[in-house]
């Protein structure tokens, strides 16, 4: 008997819940970059238009009142679920993370590790941001006065083009932690590993249109993330001339933007989990009220 | 609460203008590394009592030249004031808040005279508040390391040189809410503040100057539109706030685009004040009355739209004109004036516009009618209007002035809907006496600051600032640090 060949699997995006083709119909192979194979294709990921862009905002508004309704305490459980999701995974993410052949085993493997630890802290975040970043406001007068972190709305992430899941991972999950939807924009060169994550999503139970995942051109599509209105903030890891783009975005409709360098050491440090990771996707809310009989 | 007096007799109050004198230079310099200088540019601006359009003083209007030497020297200073021991820099702080306190009269009276508000409001809130937001931060400036907790557990870092421009309409109150919190952390400040009105912001140079405030930590350079776009283009600015209008905050992000520079962005507001019919109604419409009345209705917050539940609007709306018509309107510097004058004869053609848009869509007006208005000066009656559709201009863009839309909803759903239905999101005012219903509300509309039975409260421990188009960044208490740091 012959030996058995792999399905060279197409790796379709996420969005609303469905993983649909790219409406243009376009495919971009995952290219081999160590040459070890000949430089054939490794595996088929869509390439999403503007439309697709368009389609995952729409759908990322439309969930994400609810999501950021839902308390903390099930945001943080359907994060943690993600990372056992992940964990289970574990060989497979860290054969997507190297399968372009740009890192050895043992590195694809600390990523991976570190990846899964980090959705865990984050999972951990979902009902205490509150308390360490709102509080009660001791003002000089007779009211109750407080500070709440609410969901910015939708966010766009741009993922980095090296550390495709633990910097993908990093830039997505303060925003679902928070309550904000997110459309993902995976790294072009190496798409697999945000497309697994995609895949766990929906066995996470993150309710369909929170979490929305494309892959494509980060030229084509950064322009059109910054021109759209609907979009509230961007989370970017981006090269100089694209940060530039996205911060003219904020003339469009004042959009929030947190730019991570390219040069960012994703690997290292608590520093990825501090509160500071929320600024750009969360709202301080001051609510007053008067006391008085 | 008693329900306003009908004024069908009327009440005159004789005139109780506020006697405290105040010395205004014929002229003033840019206050740049400590001093005051002549600008480079030879140029300056008239600055006038918008009561009375009297002359008050002449103020130097900087160009880039004079820009770069107060960025010089805001750089020079940095060195050293975010070295310098956290308690030292606080005592200088504590000790700004201490003058302001003891010349607060004077300080009033100059804002009132500049600004065209009334005394009542710059001595009793502009000043005080200024004041205490000095006094607040300066007890935050060694405590930085735990507002603000860093993953190796040094303290934060400053931002660096801040260029900060305010506008026209809480001048000394913008200044303090700018300066306070930057000092804080260790920055240092070039501060423009609006053209119409830099006396308050100069005085306070004058006080930098009594507390010796080391030279260059903060520079106030005056100047119109031009000054703050050198300013904003600056390349050895590290970080910009400004408060202002949207649309020159868009200007600003296109400039900051591509650039090093941080950016922290206090813009317009097109504020709803809800009141459901089970809310205390009298209480209801005195917050009304200081959510859009309150200078002028020129506040970025101002409660410009009222969506009344219907089944109580009649009532509410009887009473308003009521309590409108006791209003009184007249020379800012009398203490028992209510409504003073409006900043700017562009500012009082801009809402007068508004007006003209309002009854062309067929809103109704209603006004004071009795009101006799100084002949001279920019003055312009309080005014609401009915009838006013969600798609009319009144209802959608920010008019700045003292002019309320009124509209009525059926259900707490689409109160919400139409409060929400904004691109701005800065504040709300939400009026019922369920406590649980309040807070549902709150959690439901998309804005920064939420007043319930109450409007206009600020304190330097309270964050303020906007969501959506409103801007985003906050100013004040834990959350308002971290605009200035790193």
């Amino acid at each position: 008997m012959a030996e058995r060949s792999d399905i060279t699997k197409t790796w379709k995006l996420f969005i609303g819940g469905s993983f649909p083709r790219s409406e243009s119909g376009r495919v971009a192979p995952v290219v081999d970059h160590s040459n070890r194979l000949g430089g054939k294709a490794l595996a088929y990921a869509a390439q999403a238009s503007r439309k697709d862009l368009r389609d995952a905002v729409e759908a990322a508004r439309a969930a994400q009142e609810k999501w950021a309704a839902s308390s903390g305490y099930l945001r943080g459980q359907i994060i943690y679920r993600l990372a056992e999701l992940l964990d289970g995974r574990r060989d497979e993410l860290v054969a997507a993370v190297r399968m372009s052949g740009r890192v050895g085993r043992g590195k694809a493997r600390t990523e991976v590790e570190i990846a899964i630890d980090r959705t865990l802290s984050f999972a951990g975040w979902c009902d205490k941001l509150d308390s360490v970043v709102g509080g009660r406001n001791a003002v000089a007068g007779p009211f109750h006065c407080f500070s709440q972190i609410e969901a910015t709305g939708v966010v766009a992430v741009i993922a980095p083009e090296d550390f495709p899941l633990v910097g993908f991972l990093t830039l997505a999950l303060p925003a679902l932690a928070c309550g904000c939807s997110v459309v993902a924009v995976a790294s072009s060169i190496e798409p697999v590993p945000a497309l697994i994550v995609a895949e766990c999503a929906p066995s996470a139970d993150i309710p369909a249109g929170v979490f929305n995942v494309l892959t494509g051109l980060t030229s084509e599509l950064a322009p059109a993330i910054a021109a759209h209105r609907d979009i509230d903030a961007v989370v970017a890891c981006v090269q100089p001339e694209t940060a530039k783009l996205l911060q003219l975005g904020v003339s469009e409709n004042l959009k929030r933007v947190r730019l991570v360098s390219t040069d960012a050491k994703f690997l290292d440090g608590a520093a990825w989990t501090s509160p500071n990771a929320f600024q750009a996707v969360t709202e301080v809310k001051t609510v007053w009220h008067t006391i008085g009989v | 609460m008693t329900t306003p007096a009908t004024p069908t007799t009327s009440w005159e109050y004789a005139p109780a203008p506020e006697s405290t004198k105040v010395e205004i230079k014929s002229q003033y310099g840019l206050f740049i590394d400590g001093t005051f200088r002549e600008p480079r540019s030879g140029r300056s601006i008239a600055t006038i009592n918008p009561a009375n359009e009297a002359h008050l003083s002449q103020i130097s209007e900087a160009d880039a030249a004079d820009v770069n030497l107060a960025v010089v020297a805001a750089r020079r200073a940095l060195k050293s004031w975010r070295r310098a021991p956290a308690l030292e820099r606080a005592k200088y702080l504590y000790r700004i808040a201490r003058r302001i306190q003891e010349r607060a009269r004077e300080l009033a009276v100059l804002e009132t005279m500049d600004n065209g508000k009334p005394i009542r409001e710059s001595r009793d809130e502009d000043i005080p508040l200024a004041a205490a937001h000095f006094f607040h931060h300066a007890g935050w400036c060694d405590k930085l390391r735990w507002a603000s907790p860093t993953a190796d557990g040094s303290a934060p870092e400053p931002i660096g040189v801040c260029g900060q421009i305010i506008p026209w309409n809480f001048p000394l109150l913008m200044a303090a809410w700018k300066i306070a919190p930057a000092l804080a952390c260790g920055n240092t400040v070039v501060l423009k503040p609006a053209e119409t009105t830099s006396l308050t912001a100069l005085r306070l140079a004058e006080i930098l100057q009594e507390v010796d405030l080391p030279p260059g930590v903060v520079n106030i350079i005056t100047g119109a539109g031009e000054t703050g776009r050198d300013l904003v283009a600056h390349d050895d600015v590290d970080k910009i706030a400004f408060t202002g209008s949207t649309d020159v905050g868009r200007a600003i992000a296109s400039v900051t685009a591509g650039t090093k520079k941080r950016l922290t962005l206090e813009l317009g507001g097109k504020s709803p004040n809800i009141i459901f019919a089970d809310a205390a109604i009298d209480q209801a419409v005195e917050g009304v009355v200081s959510a859009i009345w309150v200078n002028q209705g020129q506040v970025c917050c101002a409660g410009s739209r009222l969506l009344v539940e219907e089944s109580i609007a009649d009532e509410v709306i009887e009473k308003l004109r009521l309590r409108m018509r006791s209003l009184r309107v007249g020379d800012p510097l009398d203490k028992n004036t209510d409504v003073g004058a409006i900043n700017s004869r562009s500012q009082l053609e801009r809402i007068e516009g508004y007006i003209r848009d309002g009854i062309a869509e067929g809103a109704q007006r209603h006004e004071v009618s009795n009101a006799t208005l100084p002949a001279k000066g920019f003055w312009c009656n309080p005014c609401f209007f009915t009838g006013v559709q969600p798609a009319h201009k009144i209802a959608r863009e920010e008019i700045f002035g003292p002019v309320l839309a009124v509209m009525t909803f059926r259900t707490p759903d689409e109160a919400v809907a139409r409060a929400n239905n904004t691109m701005y999101g800065l504040s709300a005012g939400i009026w019922t006496s369920r406590g649980s219903k309040a807070y549902e509300i709150a959690r439901q509309i998309k804005a920064g600051v939420i007043w319930c039975n109450t409007f206009n409260q600020f304190d330097a421990a309270a964050p303020f600032g906007g969501y959506r188009e409103s801007g985003f960044g906050r100013e004040g208490g834990r959350s308002g640090l971290s605009a200035y740091l790193a």
